[in-house]
């Protein structure tokens, strides 16, 4: 591909394609918004069908088996396919312009990483469609996810196991950028915090996802291929999948709570007009968070029946998390003390972020509390607390992330007035959904119940938290209102848009060029654009005279690579079934498009293109638009 | 924005509001309203935590209040405020006390899952293998609960009855999938794993006992299957004498009592149609001697005493008949749905009849 085909206008076909083959991390960070949107939307949608179910007593909206069903595909959309998509969307968009580099360092690897997660995705959620969705929770504890019947749980082991594969790959092209394609100057130590957050979230999926990679095989082997890793009628134990997944999943609570941490420590700083307070404390707290995240998963499994000195060490070694996390509040709400606030909607998530997140903090450590546990464990508490955890911390991380890094995304500015009502309107709702729940748990209502029954005192805070939940989904529509309007009136705002840009992102022209930086900048400390700023600047100081720049080809192979292996799952899935003899062929049609793709990877040499320096200095009048 | 954060907290006014009104839940329900040692354990840390916690809450929301109210920008201000990179004596402060609140938390933790996994006295055999501590063995199946005491050699379903003022100790695991065994009022849950016992130990108050009607719910709370949600039972705690009274009237139904005929002549043919259609699942005597495999449905002995029909229902012939004739419209998914062939109504008359008979002696 030539460079005449960026400067060309294309007709529809010609942009879907570009988006198919693309290599670019910004197009890619496109990509995993409009992916990960589609599925929080699709999350969202099976979470009102669950408060709806339970807004009254004995309701009769969502069968016992569907309701399961509805739970399960809610925590799994969320987490691997809404949360994680997000999240690294604004890594992809945001992190190599903070450290001032062209790309991520494995341009293709993103690409294919992208579409694993894009067609686990889209499996897990064919299950809809294809004879009943999983239905075992997203924990899918291994004795009930055996003995389930029908589909569901291949359609998750499988669904996942693919997206797992594209996250683990997107996990260590972070750390490899990270580590080796800084820009002059940006030590480590001047690393913008979400640049921080994501290294060291990064390191937490490399560690994390292989257990449950691990774990996902032995379930797929056990349903699929006849072993008895957790079927104890065949010596298998079933404590052994708790434990695989909790390793992984009490990492994962960091992987993705981190970077929303890494947004609102850019929030905070620009929209206060003050550095970031304690920011080498503020490292250091990350980084801890990250390592002790490992050594707390059997919390999770306090009643488990691990014995009491198991549950002691891991009650201790819980709490202890709370300290970096407090280190991390405080030195927040020092960053605003002193500054000069602008309640710009970015700004209001995240104010309204550290209440909120500290109150699922509190009940975090009041859950590490094993005896007290017992109590809280499986019941309403819990989906409080997590939820308070997840969508006060990680959804208004995203929310405030998105209105924040919009303009840098697409060069055009959402709405404040419309911001603001669904900043009010999901603020509230989630207040209202989630607090009475912790009340809900205490006074004995178990987690994960399709129905209750009247005369246990439970109606009234139920159809509360159900009122709250409409809230919430008001809230969304108005803000998939203003993505249309502002996308329509197609605005475009320039450089540095909120005016108070610190660090190098903002230092690019709107929109960025495809190369990012013409010549790479030189950074001279933390909040490189802030510094140069201050001195009457409006761009950075070049760290290198204009050169040709080197630019990855791009491929049709990340997709076909992922099509193959979504092919080859229906055969994993099918081949046990009566009457499916076509499901072996299938199975090894798919691997061969996959190591086909692979192979023709291997063997054709692509070594990209340059953009020539008379190009670049073309450029320079027309502000880098293609 | 002021008039947005006073929105927030009327919002959060009105929710604690609607709380106080409706109290701390059901005393036969609440995990707030501790029925016994147990439980007390459980809420009395709870209750630290909260305090603790609420403290932490108070001192960030004001602090962080402050700052978000004194520090806004006010219009046309362009100016630049200091830009303070740390302090380390503030970090230090800010380490130094969550550490300290912690250890007062770790502490009575840490006692505390001791004394509640003490279940040493479940160890001391007598010579005859009994033990002077009171065991019940708990055993979840989908969707039902079996209570088997081996020292007094009885066996019930569902409702489960444990004598006040002393500590009970129980052997709890799962015969298909996991499950989990939860009485919130009396105490923390103990997951019923299929590969392994789990021992735990509860106490129940006579007087709050008394409070409950001498009637405590039960709960399954682990995700187990789509009647997870309807997974109940009942716990009867009764006063030492009137335990005994009720282990001694259930010893009494033995292989000949369970045999003779009603003389009621409905339930006596309600009797054939049991022995029929259900008794190849379902026991009618407190000696069950099968093997756990062959115990695939909930002991009946006594059923005529229980609280509640499949430990959701209302106890009456009407419920009952209503159970048995679809179980698959209240409990789906369950285990006896289509193992016993279609039944007229007079059958069913005749076996609620007989069902509703099978009462302890008095």
């Amino acid at each position: 591909m030539s460079t005449i085909a960026h400067t060309q206008k294309k007709g529809f076909a010609g942009t879907v394609w570009e988006y198919l083959t693309t290599v670019d991390h910004k197009k890619i960070a496109i990509l995993y918004l409009l992916a990960g949107g589609f599925f929080f939307i699709v999350g969202g949608i099976e979470a009102m069908m669950i408060r709806i179910q339970l807004a009254v007593p004995n309701n009769d909206f969502v069968s016992a088996g569907l309701f399961n069903e509805i739970i399960t595909m809610h925590g799994t959309t969320m987490i691997f396919l809404a949360a994680m998509p997000l999240l690294f969307a604004f890594m992809n968009a945001v992190m190599p312009l903070q450290i001032g580099a062209r790309d991520v360092a494995f341009p293709f690897i993103n690409a294919l990483g992208f579409w694993l997660f894009f067609f686990g995705g889209l499996f897990l959620n064919l299950s809809w469609f294809l004879g009943g969705a999983p239905d075992a929770g997203w924990t899918s504890y291994a004795s009930l996810s055996l003995a389930s019947e029908g589909h569901g749980i291949d359609f998750y082991a499988l669904g996942l196991q693919i997206s797992g594969f594209g996250t683990l790959m997107g996990g260590i092209n972070f750390l490899v950028t990270i580590i080796n394609m800084r820009a002059p100057g940006m030590t480590y130590m001047r690393m913008p915090l979400f640049t921080w957050t994501t290294f060291v979230a990064s390191a937490l999926i490399l560690f994390a996802f292989p257990p449950l990679t691990v774990g996902l095989f032995m379930l797929i082997f056990d349903r699929m291929f006849g072993s008895g890793f957790f079927d104890v009628s065949m010596g298998g134990n079933t404590i052994i999948w708790e434990h695989f997944f909790w390793i992984f999943g009490h990492p994962e609570v960091y992987i993705l709570v981190l970077p929303a941490f890494g947004i609102f420590s850019e929030i905070f700083p620009t929209f206060a007009r003050k550095r970031l307070f304690g920011y080498s404390s503020m490292v250091f707290a990350t980084v801890l968070i990250g390592f002790l995240g490992f050594m707390v998963w059997a919390h999770h499994m306090f009643t488990t029946g691990l014995g009491p000195i198991a549950n002691a060490i891991f009650a201790v070694a819980t709490m202890a998390i709370a300290v970096p996390t407090g280190i991390k509040i405080f030195n927040w709400i020092l960053t605003i003390w002193g500054g000069s606030i602008e309640f710009t909607v970015p700004m209001l998530y995240a104010v309204a972020f550290i209440p909120s997140f500290v109150m699922g903090g509190v009940t975090g450590v009041m859950q590490a509390a094993a005896p007290a546990d017992y109590q809280f464990h499986d019941s309403y508490f819990i989906v409080a607390h997590f939820h308070y955890v997840i969508v006060g911390g990680i959804v208004l991380g995203l929310l405030g992330g998105a209105h924040f890094y919009w303009p840098l995304m697409f060069g055009t500015m959402l709405s404040e007035k419309l911001g603001k009502i669904t900043f009010v309107l999901f603020l509230v709702g989630f207040h209202l959904t989630f607090f009475i729940q912790h009340f809900l748990g205490l006074m004995g209502m178990p987690r994960r119940v399709w129905t209750f029954l009247e005369g246990q005192g439970l109606e009234t805070g139920n159809l509360i938290s159900s009122i709250g939940a409409a809230f919430m989904a008001l809230g969304i529509i108005v803000l998939l209102v203003n993505v249309v309007i502002t996308q329509k009136n197609n605005v475009q705002v320039g450089r540095d848009p909120w005016k108070d840009g610190r660090t190098l992102e903002w230092a690019l022209p709107s929109p960025t060029p495809y190369y990012n930086f013409k010549q790479l900048p030189l950074v001279r400390g933390l909040d490189a654009f802030w510094i140069e700023k201050l001195e009457g600047k409006t761009e950075m100081t070049p760290a290198e005279p204009i050169g040709d720049i080197h630019m990855p080809n791009n491929s049709f192979m990340p997709f076909v690579i992922s099509l193959g292996l979504f092919i080859a799952a229906f055969g994993a899935m099918y081949h046990a079934d009566e009457g499916k003899g076509w499901a072996i062929p299938v199975l090894i049609i798919g691997m061969l498009i996959t190591f086909g793709a692979m192979l023709y990877r291997s063997i054709k040499d692509d070594h990209g293109y340059h953009i020539h320096k008379e190009e670049l200095l073309d450029d320079a009048g027309k502000g880098g638009t293609h | 924005m002021k008039q947005k954060l006073t929105k927030w907290r009327l919002f959060t006014v009105v929710g604690l509001m609607a709380l106080v009104l409706s109290g701390c839940g059901e005393p036969f329900l609440s995990t707030l309203i501790p029925a016994g040692e147990a439980g007390q354990t459980a809420y009395d840390l709870m209750m630290l935590s909260t305090w603790i916690m609420v403290g932490v809450v108070i001192v960030v929301s004001i602090l962080f209040a402050v700052a978000v109210i004194k520090f806004r920008r006010k219009k046309g201000d362009t100016s630049i405020p200091k830009q303070v990179e740390g302090s380390h004596i503030l970090e230090i402060v800010w380490t130094v006390i969550p550490i300290l609140l912690l250890i007062i938390l770790a502490i009575p933790t840490v006692i505390a899952t001791f004394d509640l996994a003490d279940t040493k006295a479940m160890d001391k055999k007598n010579e005859d293998g009994t033990t002077d501590a009171l065991v019940i063995n708990v055993r979840a199946n989908l969707y039902w609960w079996e209570f088997e005491y081996p020292n007094q050699k009885i066996m019930t379903s569902q409702d489960l009855v444990v004598p006040t003022d002393q500590k009970v100790y129980f052997n709890v695991k799962a015969s298909d999938v996991k499950h989990s065994f939860w009485i919130p009022a009396a105490g923390g849950k103990i997951d019923t794993n299929v590969e392994n016992v789990n021992q735990i130990w509860l106490e129940f108050d006579n007087e709050k006992a008394a409070d409950a009607d001498n009637l405590f719910y039960g709960k399954c709370a682990e995700l187990c299957g789509p009647s997870h949600a309807l997974m109940d039972f009942k716990v009867q705690a009764l006063p030492q004498d009137e335990f005994d009274q009720w282990v001694a009237s259930m010893q009494a139904i033995d292989a000949a009592a369970a045999e003779a005929a009603p003389t009621d002549p409905t339930a006596a043919a309600g009797q054939e149609v049991f022995n029929q259609k259900c008794l190849s699942c379902h026991a009618v005597t407190t000696a069950d001697a099968r093997p756990e495999p062959a115990r695939t449905a909930p002991n009946l002995a006594g059923f005529g005493d229980r609280e509640m029909v499949a430990g959701i229902l209302e106890h009456n012939e009407e419920e009952l008949k209503n159970w048995i004739e679809d179980p698959e419209q209240y409990k789906p998914g369950n285990k006896m749905t289509g193992t016993y062939g279609e039944l007229s109504d007079e059958e069913l008359d005749q076996l609620a009849a007989y069902l509703m008979g099978l009462k302890v002696e008095q």
